[in-house]
């Protein structure tokens, strides 16, 4: 993804400059930042546009009101009594001035920036259909109360998966050619099958079959009593989404990782630091795993990619009330403001990692020169 | 011809790539069978039938082949039809043109389980006065069970299961149950020859009953049928071609757009090399499946326009990356420069000396994409965005999943499609990781 290659392009090419190094990371990340930024921008700009593309979304909005409006009309008493002719004029009356309260009146291009700029500043608007468990409308509210969920579950498999994969990685690596390290070779291919995929066959055996934990959701209905309980009760929740989590992506990550310190492991200066008569533990940590830092890196923020937008089907399946199932209710509800929403964030929230990342691969790798120094060749 | 020859004697020193070469060679059949057997128009036809399509299978039955595992045998679909058996029907002339029509369907029942419905369809001809029908149940003991009696309109379903009156005759079972239940222990089915007698009258000349009596079984054909009585079989077998041509198509269309346009980013360098960075860096933010979803709710479902979009955006992928940088390092060697010095044009180095250069990485890349783009499909139609019409294997383990068949244990509706696209995963998954390890020479041993 982001090889060393680009990171060391993408660095301001500079003439060699005397200077501090907390200047020069500044500036670093500062061009960084607005790069990302733009990128952001133009991410979001596409967004809105496809899902309003040919103001389909406009449409839609305006028939509710319509609906709504006509919905008024009939409840009020007063109101019921108007002649058709009266109650037609009437009705467009208000449907013009609640059109002009919600922007709907303006051409689409203006609408756009319109709906650009509250998306970047996450003014997401109200919600048709959809309410937060406290009853607010507001999506950011919505989805502010789902955030939580979502990185509960997918922070917890993302790390168990990514620590246990490297660490068994580099066992395996020191017996290679082993039996379990064919075993692992063997098994890599069975990754191709997404976690949510492994969710529906863990959730038949373990919930449906021998009944021993939940088929979903997050907490027993109710919840309950006591603070301990519903830690118990949560974590019971947790057991099977991180299962498949973990089942779906563990052999092929330690089949990567393997290979990766295999390589690694072949390089002179690592014969050279076995030759000096060090022990396994300072070679693999001094000598395989410190120069591939960067690359692990690299790794861990991919997994942090995949796990914002690996939640979709994975909380749909396992019924976990995060981001990931709001979007499948929203898509159910044709809920726009939520689903456009849930969009921008994840465009954040990988703008995010990604510019993590960068700073991070700059501070770490020592080949990446941060604005100045070696003109990237 | 060589060449792949050479590359099948490779193959065939990994035993796992074996097995993955049998498995796409098992789909790629089963998809020819399933396009010849069931034409595309007479799939989506079936699939969204309804209830006029399917309205002789049972709803919800489990495959056939479940009877092998279990004592207890389920019975299958029994269904007799006058129209097709015109000897189940006793016309006599009684005069004045009233005629009785009595038919007599006897069926042999030899399982222990209980039938899931029963139903009698009547279909007849008369120009005003309704002909008249009773209903009698004949156990195999000699019980006689009168049922209903009723005049027939054109068209009439006697939908045994569900009245409500037939209870009471039956000491309280329900109807399915209590007609085969042996009166000495009414758990128990008592097993022989029934007869369901339909004794008719008409009032005309010309008039006339036609009756089909269907016997909803438990189990059907290979695969059970689903909620709406659709036979899954139908779905497994135009599932295949689906995934494959999808997985297929998506995969090589675009790992080769993305090869090519990393070879010109870096041939051509300046500012096409700076846009098509700047592309990917913006769709490396687009969150794909929020993206997917929207195009496949406001515009259309159609599974060539979300393929569509997922190659679109695939294009401009993290893989372009990688292209890049290896075509950066082939474009200083030294036959490169060889060739700009014998004045090759642009188009000939990209096509005949960049591109080859990475075809060995391309290809064990692309067979390992396959899988993620059949399961992409998957995961959509279990969003609930999979194509309108086509039935496809996600698109069944949405209606499993939506119809609660983890629940109500209808394991196999969810088992059937999902071991399919295991396989073919799999399949794929196990030949790219062999390929890997052919061609990527740091890979080669380990």
């Amino acid at each position: 993804m982001l090889s060393v290659e680009t990171a060391r392009e993408r660095a301001v090419p500079a003439a060699r400059r005397s200077g501090g190094n907390l200047w020069r990371i500044t500036k670093y990340t500062l061009v960084k930042g607005t790069t990302l930024l733009i990128t952001v921008i133009i991410a979001v700009y596409l967004t809105i546009l496809i899902a309003n593309m040919g103001g389909y979304v406009d449409k839609m909005r305006e028939s509710e009101l319509r609906f709504q409006i006509a919905e008024e009309i009939n409840q009020n008493e007063e109101l019921r009594l108007l002649t058709v002719q009266e109650r037609k004029t009437y009705e467009e009356e208000v449907f013009r001035v609640r059109a002009k309260q919600l922007g709907l009146d303006r051409p689409f291009i203006v609408k756009s920036f319109i709906y650009l700029w509250n998306g970047l500043t996450l003014n997401l608007g109200r919600a048709i259909h959809l309410t937060s468990d406290a009853g607010s409308a507001y999506v950011d509210n919505i989805i502010g109360e789902r955030l939580a969920p979502t990185l509960l579950v997918m922070a917890s498999s993302q790390l168990l998966l990514f620590f246990s994969a490297m660490f068994f990685a580099l066992f395996l690596s020191r017996r290679y050619g082993s039996r379990l390290d064919r075993l692992v070779v063997a098994m890599a291919p069975t990754s191709a099958a997404p976690a949510w995929f492994y969710g529906i066959f863990l959730i038949m055996i373990f919930a449906a079959v021998l009944h021993w934990l939940p088929f979903g959701g997050m907490i027993d209905a109710p919840p309950p009593p006591g603070f301990w309980a519903k830690v118990g009760s949560i974590i019971k929740h947790l057991i099977l989404p991180i299962s498949a989590f973990v089942a779906s992506s563990f052999w092929l990550s330690s089949y990567y990782w393997r290979t990766f310190f295999l390589i690694h492991s072949s390089e002179d200066y690592v014969d050279m630091a076995k030759a000096k008569g060090l022990t396994g533990r300072a070679i693999e940590r001094r000598y395989v795993l410190r120069p591939t830092l960067p690359t692990i890196i690299t790794s861990f923020a991919m997994t942090l990619i995949g796990l914002w937008t690996g939640a979709i089907v994975f909380e749909t399946v396992f019924n976990w009330p995060g981001l990931g199932r709001l979007t499948q209710q929203a898509i159910n509800m044709f809920d726009t403001p939520v689903i456009v929403g849930v969009t921008v964030i994840y465009a954040y929230l990988l703008a995010l990692t990604l510019f993590l990342l960068d700073i991070v691969y700059a501070i770490v790798d020592p080949r990446v020169k941060l604005g100045g120094g070696e003109n990237g060749s | 011809m060589r060449a792949i020859r050479n590359l099948l004697n490779q193959i065939k020193a990994y035993p796992s790539a074996v097995v993955g070469l049998c498995i796409i060679a098992f789909m790629i059949t089963l998809s020819i069978y399933a396009v010849i057997k069931i034409p595309y128009r007479e799939a989506v036809r079936l699939w969204k039938g309804g209830e006029n399509v399917w309205i002789e299978y049972p709803r919800n039955a489990r495959p056939e082949w479940f009877n092998l595992f279990y004592k207890e045998k389920q019975p299958v679909t029994i269904v007799m039809k006058t129209t097709e058996t015109p000897e189940l029907k006793t016309v006599t002339d009684l005069g004045n043109g009233i005629a009785a029509q009595d038919i007599v369907f006897e069926f042999d029942y030899q399982y222990d389980g209980f039938p899931a419905e029963l139903s009698l369809f009547f279909t007849s001809k008369f120009t005003t006065a309704r002909p008249n029908v009773e209903i009698k149940w004949i156990t195999p003991d000699g019980r006689e069970i009168n049922m209903q009696s009723m005049s027939l309109r054109p068209s009439e379903a006697y939908r045994i299961s569900q009245d409500t009156r037939l209870p009471r005759r039956l000491n309280g079972l329900q109807p399915e149950k209590g007609l085969f239940a042996d009166p000495a222990n009414p758990n128990k089915v008592l097993k022989g020859t029934y007869q369901l007698v339909v004794s008719g009258l008409v009032f005309e000349p010309e008039a006339n009953i036609e009756a089909t009596f269907v016997l909803y079984g438990k189990v059907h054909g290979i695969a059970g049928t689903d909620h709406l009585r659709r036979d899954i079989s139908v779905a497994l077998l135009w599932g295949a071609p689906v995934a494959l041509s999808v997985g297929l198509v998506v995969a090589v269309g675009t790992s080769l757009t993305t090869m090519c346009l990393a070879a010109c980013a870096v041939w051509f360098g300046g500012w096409i090399d700076w846009i098509i960075r700047r592309i990917n860096e913006i769709v490396m933010i687009l969150p794909l499946l929020p993206i997917l979803i929207m195009i496949g709710l406001f515009y259309s479902r159609s599974i060539i326009v979300m393929m569509g979009c997922t190659a679109l955006l695939g294009i401009f992928g993290s893989g372009i990356l990688s292209y890049r940088s290896m075509f950066l390092q082939t474009k200083t060697s030294g036959y490169i420069e060889a060739a700009r010095a014998y004045g090759a044009s642009n188009f000939r180095i990209i096509f005949r000396y960049l591109i080859p250069k990475v075809i060995p990485v391309l290809i064990p890349g692309f067979v390992t994409q396959v899988p993620s783009y059949v399961f992409l499909e998957a995961t959509l139609a279990v969003l609930g965005l999979g194509d309108k019409d086509l039935p496809t294997w996600g698109k069944l383990l949405n209606d499993a999943y939506s119809e609660g068949a983890l629940l109500t244990g209808h394991f196999y509706w969810v088992v059937e499609p999902a071991v399919l696209l295991v396989l073919t995963g799999f399949g794929f998954a196990m030949v790219g990781f062999a390929l890997d390890r052919i061609f990527n020479p740091r890979l080669r041993g380990l």
